[in-house]
Formats: C-alpha cells, structure tokens, sequence
C-alpha cells in the first residue's frame, strides 16, 4: 500500500497491534506506523461497526481513532510512536471509566 | 409569490413560527441572513428544562411546563413531515449541587419558585447522595444530592433546526437567506420591508430576528430590548451511553458527546471562548462525575443569548402597527413546541390570547418614579 522513503538513519520501534508484533521507524505517528505496516482499518464505527483507517492524517476527521496502552479513542495520528507501545483496534464507542 | 406573513430571523423561534403558521395554511416568507450570522439557534446547550424556570412570573413557569408537556407530540409531528427523529427524550433532569449550601439553597429556590401565585405544580424531588446514585452511579463523592424533576428532558437540537427548515420547505415556506432586513414600513394595512436585496410586503409580520429585535421592533412600535448574555459550552470526545438523564450543566447527546456548560455572563458581544470560565466549569462537571476526567474534549464554543432586561420572553401585537408581532426569547428549544403549536396559531387568528398580556414589552416601560 505504501513504501517508504530512503530513511536509513531513523532507529527502528518495536510495537504491537491487536497482539500482534511490529515494527516502524522513530519519528512515525501511530497512524503512519499502522499504514506502513499495511494495516488500513483500525477501528469499528460505534453506529453500525463500520470498518475505518486513518484518512486526514492531521487530527481533523477522527477516523484513525485506536486503543493505546489501555486508553481508548486515541486519534493515532496525532500520537508519536513509542519502543512497546500496546496499539489496539477501537472497536465501537469507548467507555467512559471511572479513573 | 406574495406572502401573508413575513418572518424575520431564521433561527429557531422564526423557524417554528413560520412552521406553525404554515400548518394553518399561510404562505410564509422567511428572511434572514447569511451563514455568518449570530446564532444562538446552532449554539445551545438542548434542554428542554422546566424545574428552574419562571422565579418573579409564574406564568413563565406555567408556559415552559406547558411547552415541555407538548414535545413529544411535536417531536412526533417533525419525525411524520420530514423523517428526521429530532431525539426528543423526557427521562426527567437533575440539578446536581456540590455542598451542603447549594443543596439548601438549590431547595429553597425551588420551593419559593412553586409557592408563587398562581405557579402551576412540577413535580419534583430532593434527593441525597444516594438517591442521585440511584439513577446516575457515576456521580462522584462530592455531590451531596440534587433536585430532581420527571419534567425536564432533552433533544438534539441541531438536529431540530434541520428538522423545522425540511418542514418548512415541504410546506412551502418560501426561506430567503442573505436578506438583512434594514427598514419596516406600515402602510394600507400592510407592511413594505426593505433591505439591500430588494423589498418584500405582507399583510402580517412576526420579528423573529433574535438579538436583532431590538433594531427592528422600533420600527413597528414594539419594544424588544434585548441584549447578548455569552454562554460557553464544552463536548468531548464520543463514548458509550452512560449518562440517561441531562443536568442543568451536563448531559451527553444522543451521539456520545458529553456537553459541558452552560455558563451565563454579561459579555456582550464578545464570543471569544475565555479559559477561566471553562475551566470552572469543566472542574465541576469531573467533581460530579469523576469518569470524565480521563475524556479528550474534542469542542469549545461560545455563543450569545437572547436576554431580556427580566430575561423573560416578550411576545406582544403592535398597537399602532397592527399585525406587527413580536416573538423573542432566550430558551428557544424549550418553547419550540409553544410557539409552533401554541402561538403561531394565536399569530394566525391575528390576537395573541389574554393569558400572554404579561409577556409584552410595555412592561418595561414602568413609569418613572417622580
Ligand atoms: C450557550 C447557549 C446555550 C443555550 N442552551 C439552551 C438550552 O439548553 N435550552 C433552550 O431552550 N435554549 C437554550 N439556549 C437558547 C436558544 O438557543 C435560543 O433561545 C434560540 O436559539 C434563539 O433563537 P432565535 O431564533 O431567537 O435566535 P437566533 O438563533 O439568534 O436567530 C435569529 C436569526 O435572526 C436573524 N436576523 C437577525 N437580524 C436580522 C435582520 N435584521 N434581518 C434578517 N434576519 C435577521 C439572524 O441571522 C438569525 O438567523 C441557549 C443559548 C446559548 C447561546
Ligand atoms: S486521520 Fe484524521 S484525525 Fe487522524
């Protein structure tokens, strides 16, 4: 889906998604981790269970919603990637829990 | 085409008139400005809220009572016309209080408000902690209770306004955007209204144009001093059902978002959302329920009210104008079904009946004191 650029220098993070273990590059946000992975969808609609992917990129649309490190509704285009970050699909609405 | 009424203001009060009027078989011409006009009619909070209304003019409590009790069937009329379920719930609201003070006060209020003459009976009751959590077990340690009336309820407001101008299209109401209205003449019975795109006339007119009323009524000798009253209102992010009933200051909409609010200030036109204010209010919103902490508001925004000098409604005929009406007030979702089902026919049958005489705008022509 996508290729990356020549990048030889960024140093590589280790992640997971939905259990799963990979890899992207220091600098990506967790929506460019999950693209360059070739994962497209990353969560449910809360209406009708839609599957949506990240789509703006610039923290406008809110398609790229996921579940990081246990908090739910997370725009991952807006988050930096860390070295073991737990990525899980938003499936339907988050729950609101008491903290 | 000639219409019989012409409305000014395409917010939602002039939308319900024109919705009313329009059910009774009059041709209706809407006037109103452009998309970057003042609107507190895509702004509001959504309540349609009865318990605090009406302290100083019972009959605003009776109107706002009456108003909340013919939603539903006015919800219902929207959803048959147009197919667009304006969410219309009435589980009952509750004013939460956060100390001891509030709590008597809150209770006090409530008790004078219904012990005026002639208020009509809404029922409520007085709550603890434990009654509140009963209902809403998310509440946090710091509410110490609440007032509780099975009259409030809540809509979509937006949702609403869609609703009123799918309505008013399919029943011909002839909507004109762009169209500031800069003068009204009455001449031969009728009126001649002119503005920059031309002029319209119509034997009747309803001044529906929000804070642009208190321009206009002059013009047809009625009284609208109305001035803007800032309220500022938080949303956060999308989240699974958990709130069911709406506060006063909080309530989550149909579609997730929880709305924080709604706070009254003198700003006047000034509707830059400002921090401290914001601040207040989210702070006691996450004291009332603690879960709302952990939610990204994703939303702030500021609007202005439509305030009276009493900051109740002013509905009123012109005397030297005949068929010149005034219609203005600052809970507009509220009374939506009063006025489109209540006072839209009054408007239609050219007399607004006796029981509204308090809300005319003489009343703020008290004589001076010598
Ligand atoms: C923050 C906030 C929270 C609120 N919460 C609630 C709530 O919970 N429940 C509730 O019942 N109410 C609430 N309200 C009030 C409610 O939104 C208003 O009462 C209602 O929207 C007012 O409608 P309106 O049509 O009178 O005014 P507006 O929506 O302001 O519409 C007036 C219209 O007239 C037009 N106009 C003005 N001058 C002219 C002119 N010269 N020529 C042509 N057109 C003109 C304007 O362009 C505008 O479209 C709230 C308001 C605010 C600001
Ligand atoms: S991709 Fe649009 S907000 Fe993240």
């Amino acid at each position: 889906m996508f290729r990356r650029l020549p990048d030889h220098n960024a140093e590589t993070i280790r992640f997971t998604f939905d259990g799963a273990p990979l890899a992207a590059r220091r600098g990506d946000t967790v929506a460019a981790a999950l693209l360059a992975n070739g994962i497209a969808t990353c969560r449910a609609t809360p209406a009708k269970g839609t599957a949506r992917g990240p789509y703006c990129l610039m923290g406008v649309c809110f398609e790229c919603l996921v579940t990081i490190d246990g908090t739910g509704n997370r725009q991952g285009c807006l988050v930096a990637l860390e070295e073991g970050m737990r990525i899980e699909t938003q499936a339907g609405a988050r729950r609101a829990v008491a903290p | 085409m000639e219409a019989d009424v012409t409305v000014i203001g395409g917010g939602l009060v002039g939308s319900c008139m024109a919705y009313g009027l329009a059910r009774l078989g009059a041709r209706v011409l809407v006037l109103d400005e452009g998309d970057v006009a003042r609107r507190a009619s895509r702004a509001n909070f959504a309540l349609v809220w009865v318990q605090s209304k009406g302290m100083g003019m019972p009959q605003y409590s009776a109107w706002s009572h009456g108003s909340s009790e013919r939603w539903a069937d006015f919800a219902a009329l929207l959803a048959e016309e147009t197919g667009i379920d304006v969410v219309h719930q009435r589980p009952g609201g509750f004013a939460l209080c956060l100390s001891d003070d509030e709590m008597e006060a809150r209770t006090r209020f409530i008790q004078r408000l219904q012990a005026q003459p002639g208020a009509p009976r809404i029922p409520y009751e007085v709550l603890d902690h434990a009654g509140v959590k009963r209902m809403l077990p998310d509440i946090g340690p710091d509410v110490v209770g609440a007032i509780y009336s099975p009259a409030d309820g809540h809509v979509n407001s937006l949702k609403l306004f869609r609703a009123l101008h799918v309505a008013n299209g399919k029943r011909g109401v002839a909507y004109r955007p762009e169209c500031v209205v800069d003068a009204i003449e009455s001449r031969d019975g009728g009126f001649r209204i002119r503005g920059n795109w031309g002029e319209a006339r119509s034997a009747r007119i309803v001044l529906a144009a929000g804070l642009g009323n208190a321009r206009l009524a002059p013009m047809v000798g009625l009284d609208a001093p109305v001035i803007p009253s800032k309220g500022q209102v938080l949303i956060t992010e999308k989240v699974a059902p958990f709130l069911h009933y709406p506060m006063g200051t909080i309530r989550q909409t149909d579609e997730g978002g929880v709305m924080m609010g709604d706070s009254q200030e003198d700003a006047g036109f000034d509707t830059v959302v400002t921090n401290p204010v914001i601040s207040v209010m989210a702070e006691r919103a996450m004291r009332s329920f603690p879960l709302l902490r952990d939610l990204n508001v994703v939303r702030t925004w500021s609007a202005s009210r439509v305030m009276s000098p009493d900051g109740f409604p002013i509905y009123a005929q012109s005397r030297t104008a005949p068929g010149a009406f005034v219609v203005t007030c600052h809970s507009g979702v509220t009374l939506a079904a009063a006025h489109a089902l209540t006072l839209a026919p009054q408007v239609q049958a050219g007399a607004l009946a006796d029981e509204l005489s308090c809300f005319s705008g003489a009343r703020f022509h008290v004589p001076q004191a010598a």
